[in-house]
C-alpha cells in the first residue's frame, strides 16, 4: 500500500517536473525565435532618458517608425548611405556598429584587398567572426564599391564656374 | 525534493543564461549606435567647424577643408581639419588633468599637474604646420584604403605650450633614450578599455627640437576639444599623428616606441621605391618622418572666370616638413614654362609660408594655374603622383585651379 502509493506520488512527481520542464523549454524555444526576428531586441529598449544629448539625436534622426529605419531611396540606404543591393542589410549589421559607413562608401577595392582589410579589422580591431556572412558582404562591396581606374593625375572635374569679382 | 530543487536551479540557470545573453546584447548593440555627446549629429556646430568644410567619417570624426578654405595666414580652428583614429573623450576634467613621463630611459616615473607644466616652465609660441600624413591619399592609384583626403587635412596654426626638451631634462633622460611615445585619453572604436586607439611618437632629436611643445593654447585660446584639449603634444612637419592630442603619458623608451599605429604599415612607406599596387612586407615598411615639400593656391577658389586682358591675382601657403621652401612658381600652360611668385620668409622654423603672384592670360580660353614649390635641398613637387605607397600616404603633387578667360 505504502509502497505503491509512493510509487505513484513519485510518477505524479515526475510528470509534474515533465510538464514543468516542456513549458519551459517551450518558452526557451519562443525567446528564440524572437531573437531570429529581431536580433537586436529593438522591442525591448527603452529610450533613454538621463542624457538629453540622446533624446536630441532621436528626434532629429532616429524618430523613424520601424518600416522608415531601413528605407531605400532612389537606390540609397537612407540610414548609412550605402548602395542598396544583394548583402546591403549583413553590410549594415556587421559593418557600421564600430566605425561610420562613410568608411566604407569613400573606397574602392578588389576582393583581395576587402578581404585584406577584413583580416586586419579581425586581427587589430576587434572585429568578430563573419561566418557565411563574409562572402556575402565581400561580393556586395566588389560590386557595389569596386576599383576606378584613376591614372597618374586625374582631369579636374565638377569645376563650379563663378564670375571672380574683384 | 532535492532533485526537484536542482532540476529547478538547473532550469533558472539556463534562463539566467538566455537572459544574461539579451541583457549582454541589450546593452550592448544600442552602445554601437548610442550618440556620445560629442557623436551629435551636426558636427559643423558641434566643432565651430565652417558649414563648407567636408565630413568624410562620422565615427571617428574626420573632416577635412577646402583649398579656398585655408586662405589664412594663420588656420582659425573653423577651417582646421580633424583627423581622429578613436573616440574624442568625454568629461574632461582640465583641473585634475596630468601627464605622467615614464618608461624604460627615464631615471624616475614623474607625473605634472597641467598647472606645474604651465607654471614650472617657459611657454613658448610658434606658428607651425600639421598636415596628415594621408593627405592627397584619394588620388593613388590602385586606391589605398582609409580616409580618403583630396587636399585639406593641412593647417597651419599659433600653437602655445612648453618644450617637450624641458619636461624632459627635469624629469632625467637616461643615455640610452631612443623614442618617445605618447599616450592619451581618448577612446578605441571597439571601446576595448585595453586598446589605445593611437600611441606615436617621435625620435629623440625630433623630440629635443625647440619647437617640439606640449601645447596647451591653440591660436591664443584653450585648444579646442577636437584638436586635443586639455593637452597635445606638437611636432611640426611631421605627419600630424606624431602630434598627439589629449595626452596624459609619454613613455621614453630604449627602442623605437611600439604603440598602436607605429608597427605594421600604419603611417610607413615602402623603404624602397615599388610599381604601382605591389604588395610590400611590414618589414620592408619605414616610418615616415618629415612630411614632403608641397602647396597649396588658396586664392581664388576654382572655377574663377575672369574678362580678358585683366590680370589674376593667386595666393597661397607652401611648405616643406623639416626644411623652408625656397621657390615657387606657378605655370599657365601644364608645366611647358614656370614663372616665379614673390615668397615669404615662414615666421618660424616649421611655420608655412605664403606665397602670391599676378598672371595675365594670353588670350580667352580654359586654364589651369599650376603651383610648385621647391624646398631648399632642390627638391620639388611633382606634376604627376609621387611614389605609388600601399596606404596611400604623401602624395605632395601639385595643386592646381581651373579658369576661365572670357
Amino acid at each position: 500500500m505504502d509502497n505503491s502509493e509512493n510509487i505513484r506520488k513519485a510518477i505524479r512527481e515526475v510528470s509534474r517536473l515533465m510538464s514543468v520542464i516542456l513549458v519551459v523549454f517551450g518558452i526557451m524555444i519562443g525567446m528564440l525565435v524572437y531573437f531570429m526576428v529581431d536580433p537586436t531586441l529593438s522591442a525591448f529598449k527603452s529610450v533613454p532618458s538621463a542624457d538629453e544629448d540622446i533624446l536630441v539625436y532621436q528626434d532629429n534622426e532616429v524618430q523613424l517608425s520601424e518600416e522608415d529605419f531601413d528605407k531605400i531611396e532612389n537606390g540609397i540606404h537612407i540610414r548609412t548611405g550605402l548602395i542598396e543591393g544583394e548583402g546591403l542589410m549583413e553590410v549594415v549589421n556587421n559593418c557600421t556598429n564600430c566605425h561610420s559607413a562613410k568608411l566604407v562608401t569613400q573606397n574602392r577595392m578588389n576582393k583581395e584587398r576587402w578581404v585584406a582589410t577584413i583580416r586586419w579589422m579581425q586581427e587589430t580591431q576587434n572585429l568578430w567572426d563573419l561566418g557565411k556572412n563574409e562572402e556575402i558582404i565581400v561580393n556586395y562591396l566588389v560590386a557595389n564599391y569596386p576599383v576606378k581606374k584613376k591614372g597618374r593625375r586625374e582631369l579636374l572635374s565638377n569645376i563650379d564656374w563663378y564670375e571672380l569679382q574683384e | 525534493m532535492k532533485r526537484r530543487k536542482f532540476v529547478k536551479n538547473a532550469m533558472l540557470g539556463s534562463m539566467g543564461a538566455i537572459i544574461g545573453t539579451e541583457i549582454v546584447f541589450g546593452s550592448s548593440m544600442p552602445d554601437g549606435y548610442k550618440p556620445l555627446a560629442l557623436q551629435d549629429p551636426d558636427p559643423f556646430k558641434m566643432f565651430d567647424k565652417d558649414r563648407d568644410m567636408v565630413v568624410l567619417n562620422d565615427k571617428p570624426w574626420n573632416i577635412e577643408a577646402q583649398a579656398h578654405l585655408l586662405d589664412d595666414k594663420i588656420t582659425p580652428n573653423k577651417y582646421m581639419f580633424i583627423r581622429n583614429n578613436g573616440l574624442i573623450p568625454e568629461d574632461i576634467d582640465e583641473k585634475n588633468w596630468t601627464l605622467t613621463i615614464e618608461g624604460e630611459s627615464v631615471k624616475q616615473k614623474k607625473t605634472f599637474t597641467l598647472a606645474e607644466l604651465k607654471s614650472k616652465f617657459t611657454q613658448h609660441t610658434y606658428q607651425l604646420t600639421l598636415e596628415c600624413g594621408g593627405n592627397g591619399r584619394s588620388e593613388f592609384d590602385p586606391p589605398a584604403k582609409g580616409n580618403q583626403w583630396t587636399i585639406g587635412a593641412v593647417s597651419c596654426a599659433t600653437w602655445t605650450g612648453v618644450r617637450l626638451r624641458d619636461v624632459l631634462a627635469d624629469v632625467g633622460i637616461k643615455d640610452d633614450a631612443v623614442y618617445i611615445g605618447y599616450h592619451a585619453a581618448d577612446v578605441h572604436l571597439s571601446r576595448n578599455p585595453s586598446k589605445e586607439p593611437i600611441s606615436r611618437g617621435a625620435p629623440m632629436a625630433k623630440v629635443m627640437q625647440e619647437e617640439t611643445l606640449l601645447a596647451f593654447k591653440m591660436n591664443g585660446k584653450d585648444i579646442p576639444l577636437a584638436h586635443g584639449y586639455p593637452l597635445r603634444l606638437v611636432a611640426g612637419g611631421w605627419p600630424a599623428s606624431v602630434s598627439g592630442k589629449w595626452i596624459n603619458g609619454i613613455s621614453v623608451r630604449n627602442k623605437v616606441h611600439d604603440g598602436a599605429k607605429m608597427t605594421g604599415t600604419a603611417y610607413r612607406v615602402p623603404c624602397n621605391p615599388v610599381a604601382p599596387g605591389e604588395k610590400v612586407k611590414d618589414e620592408d615598411m619605414c616610418i615616415i618622418e618629415s612630411m614632403p615639400v608641397k602647396s597649396l593656391i588658396t586664392y581664388p577658389k576654382s572655377g574663377a572666370v575672369l574678362k580678358e586682358g585683366k590680370k589674376l591675382n593667386i595666393r597661397g601657403h607652401a611648405w616643406a616638413g623639416e626644411l623652408e621652401v625656397s621657390k615657387m612658381e606657378y605655370s599657365i600652360d601644364f608645366g611647358s614654362t614656370w614663372k616665379s611668385c614673390t615668397l615669404n620668409k615662414p615666421a618660424n622654423r616649421l611655420a608655412w609660408q605664403h606665397f602670391s603672384a599676378s598672371i595675365a592670360f594670353p588670350k580667352k580660353g580654359y586654364y589651369e594655374v599650376w603651383a610648385r614649390a621647391t624646398d631648399e635641398q632642390g627638391i620639388a613637387q611633382p606634376m604627376l603622383l609621387p611614389g605609388w605607397n600601399p596606404k596611400g600616404y604623401l602624395n605632395n603633387a601639385c595643386h592646381r585651379i581651373a579658369i576661365k578667360v572670357s
